[in-house]
């Protein structure tokens, strides 16, 4: 049962084969099981999913189930859900109880789903190995000596050791499709402003996306459902048709059923700083494609280089700005000891924040100073600008874009604490998408050998055209009904 | 040395919305301390700001009004500090890209006793969209100091002058000019007390008939028109002396203190400021369409200057009268229905600018409190037109209606002001007069016209002041052939 | 653009972080690469190109003038580090 696809589980539901309460207690126990050796949620809330699960039970008995009623999902602690501690990976936040609910939760109220806890990540998203989190480390369930990429590292791994059913992300910079390459699942960020923002905690407003995390396309197709939608509480939300994310699913069989699609390849993501076995399996995954009756062609992101050091402008800027609320005055972490106001600040902000938020907080303080914010800023906005062009011009001669999400596998826990360009690296493949706002997907498409001769999962990345969603679970889904990668489970956790 | 004062104003006028700028938190003043204070209000994490439609269209109308260029794309900017009473750290503002740019306001400065007023052309650089902060309430706990959010988000358009204003009265005049104008068009409610209307004075000051500005010092946060002319006097004297005295003006913020009737530098803004200004990504570009211009224009009032002109060419006004008549727009109004209601145009201004504002000004109330409506106003105007009271019965009568004594004929009734138009009675009091007062006809017909006036003067007592002062005049000519 | 310790600590300050002397040295170690990092930027040509601040080419939304929020501030405030009479507190403001 655990590792039931969404629909399978609705099923199960539907004809009372399983209750809500009986589900959601089986996840608990595989929580108290395994989660103190990953540490992939934060707060566990027993009695709170509970009642959420009898809810369910309740109005599935009523016959007013929806597609993912009853179903027990985890929430990155990204979302404030109300009631619950919502603490975004931070010490500042370590005893915030969220007195609002954001979209995102009450969306996935709305269909009676559980929450059955809120996930670990690095500290307000900043981070691409879930180390930067307050409350440790999450540890990869394919090797536990491994990270499971960040930020969204916590909902990653709970996906991978099968701890939920599904999970919610975000994505800033690959926060959802770097974990999802190294944890082996299927993780999508959405076209910016498709999933509201209103409630989830800002790093940095112009990039941030929510998406979900799952098995499988499917599974994802499912979770968009929910997650996606217009906002009015949120400026940047965009006022679409409703969308059904499954409708294109099942025509997905067949002999080539992904026949005339042309898929782009662009020569960046093969060049210098893509691991060799990395690259294997994303050439192999490539040429599954073609039996699926897809197109291969070649293109070009010329400015792809120039993500990384435009990402760390732009992001640390918009943090910066971002972070300035957390002050110690209306809620969060306060000194003990200070003399006066600016103390109090300085203090407050000095203790509640990690080292690597802080940097980015300084950072970004930096490139918006007076004197630098043409040189820096302002630069970095052009430059976004030919990288999101780059994207239209290569969207001329292809349908969609296929490349690595991560340039190499899941790598050791301390590995790059100490070297935070190293660390931005992770993002070459990523980073891009999130500049331009295109939706960007990551799902598994193989193994690659540890030096230690274990599996490690790689990731094939998908990327589509703006609002291009459905087609992309469809190409990720087709995928996936001729190959198994996404239904494999890590040793120890079956 | 000949000293010249150049001072600059940025306004700070809340604009009058049921809600703040960027959340549905209400603005009414006055509530307990944070009980309007939204999770936007208070910034709690994950909360984002959507734009209030009623603000915009504020901004549209001011710039309408000042004649201004409207942007058709503008920008909202974070001004980012650190202060208890901005609890997102940042500020929500327009920096680059403000809604309204340059425009005009014409002032009129009344000069000293021996001169006459003067026009004044103002320039406005700019006016644009941003959000108020809160309150800081001191030693609300011993050493501490209480937030109170409820005033945190609500809708200011700061409006910013050009150095345009060489004396404390041009800057008054300017400042009063600009409260009436945005309650001429429901923009703001002008009320200074709470807070509506805040003006921050940049003065400095340089040798007469020199071109480079000195170094200003600006005024914060002043609430009152006399405190404003006080405190830039106060800060013009300071600077001057202080140059004369060898030494040298730092830049810096000032509180006045009326007390003392002095300024002081402010000690927490003494510190650099690096606001690191850039767009919001939570808010997207404000756009503003010909159609949403056109939309609004509509539902303006008649602006005071296109006023002025009608009063003038429709009621024949004379220019002074007519600049009177829309110094405030409820004046006009006023006036305006008064006439409509039928009554002279020429005679309802004269009341409206003597009788009626005299009384408002002894009783300290606005027009909007007078006790005689404008419809009451015209209907004892027409009593005069038609003869049937005397203007010093009229006044007699208006006095009963501001008492409260009851409508302009009841009252008429109850004094018995009714004029005499009766020629025989007229007449038979004229003989009477004539036959009492031998002496004064002897005068006046040996030649001094001033005893006709008495003559007259003698009737009219005679009369009671009843008798139609025209026809006295012409019967008794007639009489004394 | 090479950083040195007064820019830390100046940026430190408009940040109201409080970074001691001895993490100073090392913030700025580690500050100096993330900015080599940046510094790549600069090599590529800008000119006449239009900045982007947001990934969608639309227009902001306009709000309703319509009170839709209720107090809350008991509820807002039992999160608070420090509160008296609905007001949080904090240590004396100067102006």
């Amino acid at each position: 049962m655990i590792n039931s696809s969404l629909k399978q589980l609705g099923h199960l539901l539907a004809s009372k084969q399983i209750s809500s309460v009986e589900l959601t207690q089986s996840y608990l126990q595989r929580m108290a099981q395994h989660n103190p050796g990953i540490n992939a949620y934060i707060t566990i809330d027993e009695e709170k999913s509970l009642a959420q699960a009898k809810a369910a039970d309740v109005s599935i008995a009523a016959g007013n189930a929806q597609a993912l009623t009853g179903i027990p999902i985890a929430q990155k602690d990204i979302f404030c859900a109300k009631g619950w501690r919502t603490t975004c990976g931070s010490k500042m936040l370590e005893t915030f109880i969220s007195p609002y609910d954001a979209h995102v939760i009450s969306q996935f109220d709305a269909v009676g789903a559980v929450n059955l806890g809120k996930t670990n990540m690095d500290e307000f998203a900043m981070g691409s190995s879930n180390e930067t989190s307050y409350f440790g480390g999450v540890k990869n369930p394919w090797d536990v000596d491994r990270v499971p990429g960040g930020s969204s590292g916590g909902s990653a791994a709970a996906v991978a050791a099968r701890l939920c059913a599904a999970a919610t992300g975000t994505d800033t910079g690959g926060s959802i499709r770097q974990p999802a390459s190294l944890c082996g699942f299927t993780g999508l960020k959405p076209t910016y402003g498709l999933v509201s923002r209103y409630g989830m905690i800002a790093f940095a407003s112009s990039l941030d996306q929510a998406g979900p995390m799952a098995k499988s396309a499917e599974d994802c197709a499912l979770m968009m459902n929910v997650m996606a939608g217009f906002d009015e509480r949120d400026s940047t939300s965009l006022n679409r048709p409703v969308e059904d994310y499954t409708r294109g699913l099942a025509a997905m069989t067949g002999d080539q059923p992904l026949k005339g699609l042309r898929i782009g390849l662009p020569k960046e993501y093969f060049a210098e700083g893509l691991n060799a076995d990395v690259a294997k399996v994303i050439e192999t995954a490539i040429a599954e494609y073609k039996k699926l009756g897809a197109d291969i062609v070649e293109v070009s992101l010329p400015n792809n280089n120039l993500s990384i050091p435009v990402y760390y402008v732009l992001a640390p800027a918009e943090a910066s700005s971002n972070l300035s609320r957390f002050d110690g005055v209306r809620y969060g972490h306060r000194a003990a000891e200070y003399n006066d106001l600016l103390e109090m600040y300085m203090k407050s902000r000095a203790e509640g924040f990690g080292a690597e938020v802080k940097r980015r907080i300084l950072i970004g303080t930096y490139v918006l100073s007076a004197g630098y914010y043409d040189a820096y800023y302002l630069k970095a906005q052009q430059i976004r600008r030919l990288i999101a062009q780059d994207f239209v011009e290569a969207f001329k001669y292809c349908d969609v874009i296929m490349g690595p999400a991560a340039p190499s596998t899941a790598f050791k826990v301390g590995e790059k604490t100490s070297d935070p360009v190293a660390m931005y690296l992770e993002d070459l493949y990523t980073i891009a998408v999130n500049l331009a706002g295109l939706p960007g997907m990551s799902i598994p498409a193989g193994f690659a050998q540890s030096s230690e001769g274990k599996p490690l999962p790689v990731g094939l990345q998908i990327i589509g055209n703006y609002f291009d969603e459905a087609r992309m679970l469809d190409i990720g889904h087709a995928y996936q009904q001729v190959t198994d990668w996404h239904q494999q489970m890590p040793a120890g956790l079956e | 040395m000949q000293w010249e004062v150049v001072i600059g104003l940025e306004t700070h006028t809340q604009l009058k919305t049921n809600t703040k700028i960027f959340s549905g938190a209400s603005t009414t003043y006055g509530a307990a301390p944070n009980t309007q204070a939204c999770e936007v209000s208070i910034a709690l994490p994950g909360v984002l700001p959507v734009l209030n439609k009623q603000a915009v269209e504020c901004a549209i109308k001011f710039g309408l009004a000042i004649d201004a260029e409207i942007a058709q794309r503008s920008v909202f900017s974070r001004k980012n500090y650190f202060y208890p009473d901005l609890p997102k750290g940042y500020q929500i503002s327009q920096f680059e890209l403000p809604v309204v740019g340059k425009g005009k306001i014409t002032i009129q400065v009344p000069a000293g006793k021996s001169t006459e007023a003067y026009e004044k052309v103002i320039h406005i650089t700019r006016a644009h969209l941003e959000e108020d902060a809160g309150k800081s309430v001191h030693d609300a706990v011993d050493g501490m100091s209480g937030i109170d959010l409820n005033r945190a988000g609500t809708p200011l358009l700061e409006i910013v002058t050009e150095p345009d204003m060489r004396s404390a009265a041009e800057a008054v005049a300017y400042a009063k000019k600009l409260h009436e104008l945005v309650q001429w068009i429901g923009i703001c409610d002008g009320n200074m007390q709470e807070g509506s209307f805040r003006c921050d004075v940049n003065v400095s000051v340089r040798p007469k008939g020199t071109e480079k500005l000195g170094t200003r010092r600006e005024i914060k946060n002043l609430n009152s028109f006399k405190f404003m002319q006080q405190a830039i006097e106060y800060e013009t004297q300071w600077q001057i002396e202080t140059l004369e005295d060898g030494g040298t003006i730092q830049q810096a913020t000032v509180l006045f203190n009326p007390d003392t009737g002095e300024t002081r530098a402010m000690r927490s803004k003494e510190e650099a400021n690096d606001y690191r200004y850039f767009p919001d990504p939570d808010l997207l570009p404000l756009a503003v369409t010909e159609e949403d211009k056109s939309r609004v224009r509509a539902e303006m009032p008649e602006l005071p200057q296109a006023l002025q002109a009608r009063f003038v060419g429709e009621y024949q006004l004379s220019a002074y009268d007519a600049s009177t008549l829309t110094a405030s727009k409820a004046v006009a109004d006023y006036f305006v229905e008064t006439v409509q209601a039928g009554a002279d145009a020429k005679q309802s201004a004269n009341w409206v600018m003597g009788a009626v504002s005299a009384k408002l000004n002894a009783e300290e109330k606005t027009i909007a409190d007078s006790p005689v409506t404008a419809t009451q106003l015209a209907a004892l105007l027409k009593r005069i037109g038609d003869n049937t009271i005397s203007n010093n019965a009229a006044k007699q009568v208006f006095e009963g209606m501001w008492a409260g004594e009851g409508t302009v004929d009841a009252i008429i009734e109850a004094k018995g002001l009714k004029q005499v138009s009766d020629t025989g009675a007229i007449e038979a009091i004229i003989k009477e007069v004539l036959t009492a007062n031998q002496a004064m006809v002897d005068e006046y017909k040996s030649g001094k016209e001033k005893a006709f006036n008495a003559l007259v003067g003698q009737c009219m007592k005679a009369s009671k002041g009843k008798a139609n002062p025209a026809q006295v005049n012409e019967l008794l000519k007639n009489m004394l052939g | 653009m090479a950083l040195n310790l007064d820019d830390i600590k100046r940026i430190a300050m408009l940040a109201r972080i409080e970074v001691s002397e001895s993490e100073a040295q090392e913030t700025l170690h580690k500050l100096s690469g993330i900015l080599g990092l940046i510094e790549q930027m600069q090599a590529v040509d800008t000119t006449g190109i239009t900045p982007m601040s947001h990934s969608q080419d639309v227009t902001q939304r306009l709000r309703e003038d319509v009170v839709t929020k209720t107090n809350q501030r008991e509820l807002f405030q039992s999160i608070a580090p420090a509160t008296q009479d609905g007001l949080y507190l904090v240590p004396k403001v100067i102006e």
